[in-house]
């Protein structure tokens, strides 16, 4: 999945223009937000590893896995709407309806089997919902999602009120957070990883995912060339909706407890992880592979804090604190850089175009 | 005008200024004087570097080299602000002005007069709004908002805001490509009265009628560099074109005859309330029809509810024989209609893509298998056509909005040529590109008639019309006024049918 920004592999001249293409390419996707990302992954995991004990243990690397699994779900379908220009902030609720109407099916005696593929259809059909208030309705994403926030979680306290269900038979409970045989990673692992490529796939390399990038930079040519916006809008949505329900089944299993107010506020964690992955909030930019960077690194400096028993309000300050630098640092980076260029004089006059 | 050096200093001049952008030199040693009581024009080809000259005048770009002068001293213009307090405005081609806010609001935006309890005095402020337009000669109420005003109009509002700042020079660049010949000589008879106020105006225009209609002197600019400066008297079209461009352009509008073919195009009955009504019209394999009239006759609206990006009230749009879905851009395209819109940056590119992004957009699924796109097969068909239409671009990987205004219009084309349209819609396809460039775009709309392809063109240029349409529709207010074929087409019988005055076809 190469990264859909910046000049591409095919940057080549046209006219011969002076330079190294090879060497040039290489310097822009170093610069790249995913790169960054990455990075500061790799420099708090190094860190953590050394600094906190019991950090880099396979035991704790598979809680790590199960405690950024829904947040990494959600992330998939959200990075491809943030890159349209919109936004989905229903998820959690979605997610916390959905664990409701879990709950209440298993109350009243309808086998697990019949009631997943169930929640994941009324995910679905949460997210229709806002895909057409948005596409239709022609109104705001932001204030779709904020409606549709505090309505969906509504309704879960309607389903459920303050009630937990929570006798689910071990055998599904202990299957949601059993590892692979022989490793510490939960098998969750491997669902991230597989829908991963495949939202990898849809985004970078299909032309439905190149049209996104279109929608997301300038809507107007997008529609001048064809695309068909709506159509691309609700469709994500409505997987942004069916994939909050899905991680709305595991969370559920998981903690074995399905109620009304699960993973509630967990949207700003997802929204903080594709942004802190380096797309866009404007739409048009990023890449997947920053966003699971994102989700990681966030993942990976919570864990560490907790395990150096930092206290959960100071968590949230270092989790504040690490967006902000993440916004902050490039834009700053990017103004030296132009300051730099402002600074020192043209070297040698250009050769003049023949 | 003869001219002879005023004894006082020019208000600005820029002397030895160059400026580069990574390995482009946009300006290279380039002199000018502006002199007060003069209009001075500013010619030169896109990419000849006539816009970055206008951003180091108005200070939004530092040049690396040289110095601009206000008045024979050497002046630092940091910011626009800079510019703006040494006497500088700047008029763009299209005024950004604050919608909501009132025309007076737009004119003493940060620095309203007040009243003595520091509120704005709105009464002081309308009435110093008035008596800037009853100066310009315009009725534009001060009170009502921006929104909804015509380009011209805001244009004025532009003026009149570089009037109460007492600006002594003022730049416009490509004022009149969005204006009506009506609008275009109320703008002239302000120019020149702002001349004969002692202003010193420089005019960037393409259009070589208007330069010497209005202006004093004459620059010519080319690849960055000062070419000549000359007053208009001794001065004719041919030189001007042969300086900016290096060399003789060949016949501007080389229309070849083309074989008549059948229907491709049938609108019927197209109507739009409030927009257009009643629209319908043939067009032929080999034929190029041209929809002639002024700005908001609403000839832009008829072909993009053919294309279906806008929708339509009743009629129909048969491509082919075959009827065409309303408000289904894709499927205008299966059915082989492409449209190159009339606003090349806000709906025929995505600026910050790429330019193999830009070129490939419409074939997306074309150039994929198994519904992965093929980057082989992309960057291939973006260099075939790059390769066709001789375009200039530092990579096909680059911004399409680092290129010039000529080579995105090039981008627009080659995007829906690659489509392989029975019927091409083209929107003002010459507005804003330099002439050499022109010249290769009548080209190639000749030769893909002659290839048979149905053409539709959508002109402001009258020029234009007559020498490339086999067949003009002349639109007033919404309506077709006049059907005139190539051998009855000239300059006064579209105009009569434009400005309504003609009996219908």
């Amino acid at each position: 999945m190469a990264p859909d920004i910046g000049p591409s592999a095919a940057g080549a001249a046209v006219e011969g223009r002076a330079g190294r293409p090879g060497r040039s390419a290489w310097r822009s996707l170093l610069r790249t937000r995913e790169t960054s990302v990455l990075g500061a992954l790799a420099v708090s995991v190094l860190a953590a590893s050394l600094l906190v004990e019991g950090f880099a243990t396979g035991r704790n690397g598979g809680f790590l896995v199960l405690d950024i699994a829904c947040v990494a779900l959600i992330a998939l379908p959200m990075t491809l709407i943030v890159i349209t220009g919109e936004i989905d902030l229903s998820v959690a609720s979605t997610l916390g309806l959905t664990s409701a109407v879990m709950g209440q099916l298993w109350w009243v005696g309808v086998p697990l089997e019949t009631i997943v593929p169930l929640c994941l259809l009324l995910g679905a059909v949460l997210g229709v919902v806002n895909g057409l208030l948005v596409t239709v309705a022609g109104l705001p994403s932001l204030a779709v999602t904020i409606g549709t926030m505090a309505l969906y979680r509504g309704l879960a306290y309607v389903v459920l009120g303050d009630r937990a269900v929570a006798d689910f038979p071990m055998s599904w409970t202990g299957g949601a957070t059993s590892r692979l045989p022989g490793t510490d990673l939960p098998w969750v692992a491997l669902l991230v990883a597989g829908l991963a490529v495949v939202f990898g796939v849809v985004l970078h390399a299909t032309p439905f995912g190149r049209a996104l990038y279109a929608i997301g930079s300038n809507e107007e040519a997008a529609r001048f060339s064809g695309i068909g916006v709506p159509a691309a809008k609700l469709g994500l949505f409505t997987a942004s909706g069916a994939v909050a329900a899905l991680a709305g089944v595991f969370w559920t299993l998981q903690y074995g407890s399905a109620r009304a107010d699960n993973a509630f506020g967990l949207e700003l964690s997802v929204v903080a992880a594709v942004l802190l992955g380096g797309v866009s909030i404007f739409g048009g930019r990023g890449a997947l592979v920053g966003v699971l960077g994102g989700v990681l690194l966030l993942g990976t400096v919570r864990n560490a804090l907790q395990l150096a028993d930092v206290s959960a309000d100071a968590l949230n300050i270092v989790t504040g604190l690490l967006l902000v630098v993440s916004v902050v640092l490039p834009n700053t980076a990017a103004r030296l850089r132009e300051r730099r260029r402002a600074a020192a004089p043209p070297q040698g006059p250009p050769a003049p175009p023949p | 005008m003869d001219a002879a050096p005023p004894p006082a200093p020019p208000p600005l001049s820029l002397v030895g200024v160059a400026k580069s952008f990574g390995t482009v030199a946009a300006l290279r040693d380039v002199s000018l004087d502006l002199r007060a009581g003069e209009i001075h024009a500013l010619c030169g080809e896109n990419g000849a570097g006539k816009s970055t000259l206008v951003k180091t005048i108005a200070g939004v770009h530092r040049p690396d080299a040289g110095r601009v002068e206000v008045d024979g001293r050497p002046a630092v213009f940091t910011r626009p602000a800079d510019a703006q307090r040494a006497g500088v405005a700047v008029i763009y081609q299209e005024p950004t002005l604050f919608p909501d806010l009132s025309v007076a609001e737009n004119i003493f935006m940060g620095r309203q007069p007040l009243t003595r309890g520091r509120r704005i005095d709105r009464a002081a402020m309308h009435a110093a709004a008035a008596a800037l337009f009853a100066r310009l000669g315009v009725r534009i109420a001060p009170d009502r908002p921006a929104r909804g005003l015509s380009i011209a109009d805001q244009q004025l509002v532009e003026i009149a805001k570089a009037m109460s700042l007492d600006a002594r020079v003022l730049v416009m660049d490509e004022p009149t490509a969005a204006l009506s010949g009506v609008e275009v000589e109320r703008l002239f008879a302000v120019a020149r009265s702002l001349r004969d106020g002692g202003a010193a105006v420089l005019f960037i225009s393409h259009r070589f009628d208007e330069v010497f209609a209005l202006c004093d002197r004459v620059t010519v600019m080319r690849d960055g560099a000062h070419v000549s400066t000359d007053p208009v008297a001794d001065l004719t079209v041919d030189a001007v074109v042969r300086r900016m461009v290096g060399r003789d352009v060949a016949a501007l509008f080389p229309k070849q005859d083309a074989e008549r073919g059948g229907a491709v195009l049938e609108v019927a009955g197209l109507s739009r309330s409030g927009v257009f009504s009643d629209i319908t019209f043939t067009v032929h394999a080999g034929e190029i029809v041209a929809l002639a009239g002024l700005v908001g006759a609403g000839r832009s609206e008829v072909v993009r509810a053919v294309f279906g990006v806008d929708r339509y009230d009743s009629g129909s749009v048969r491509v082919a024989g075959r009827a065409l879905r309303a408000g289904r851009p894709a499927a205008a395209m299966a059915a082989g209609v492409a449209l190159v819109p009339e606003d090349r940056r806000q709906q025929g590119l995505v600026m910050e893509l790429s330019v193999e992004r830009n070129a490939t957009l419409t074939r997306r699924w074309a150039l994929s298998r198994f519904g992965l796109l093929r980057r082989r097969a992309e960057e291939r068909a973006t260099r075939e056509w790059a390769d066709r239409l001789r375009l200039k671009a530092g990579g096909l990987g680059d911004a399409v909005s680092t290129l010039s205004g000529g080579n995105q219009q090039k981008v627009v084309l080659a995007k829906w040529l690659a489509t392989g349209p029975r019927v091409l819609i083209v929107d003002e396809p010459t507005r804003g590109i330099d002439v050499g460039t022109k010249a290769e775009v009548h080209r190639l709309l000749s030769e893909l008639a002659a290839g048979g392809m149905a053409v539709v063109m959508v002109s402001s240029e009258l020029p234009e019309v007559l020498g490339m349409a086999d067949r003009v529709l002349v639109m007033h207010e919404g309506r077709i006024t006049a059907e005139l074929p190539r051998s009855e087409a000239t300059e006064e019988t579209v105009m009569y049918a434009a400005t309504g005055q003609g009996a219908a076809a």
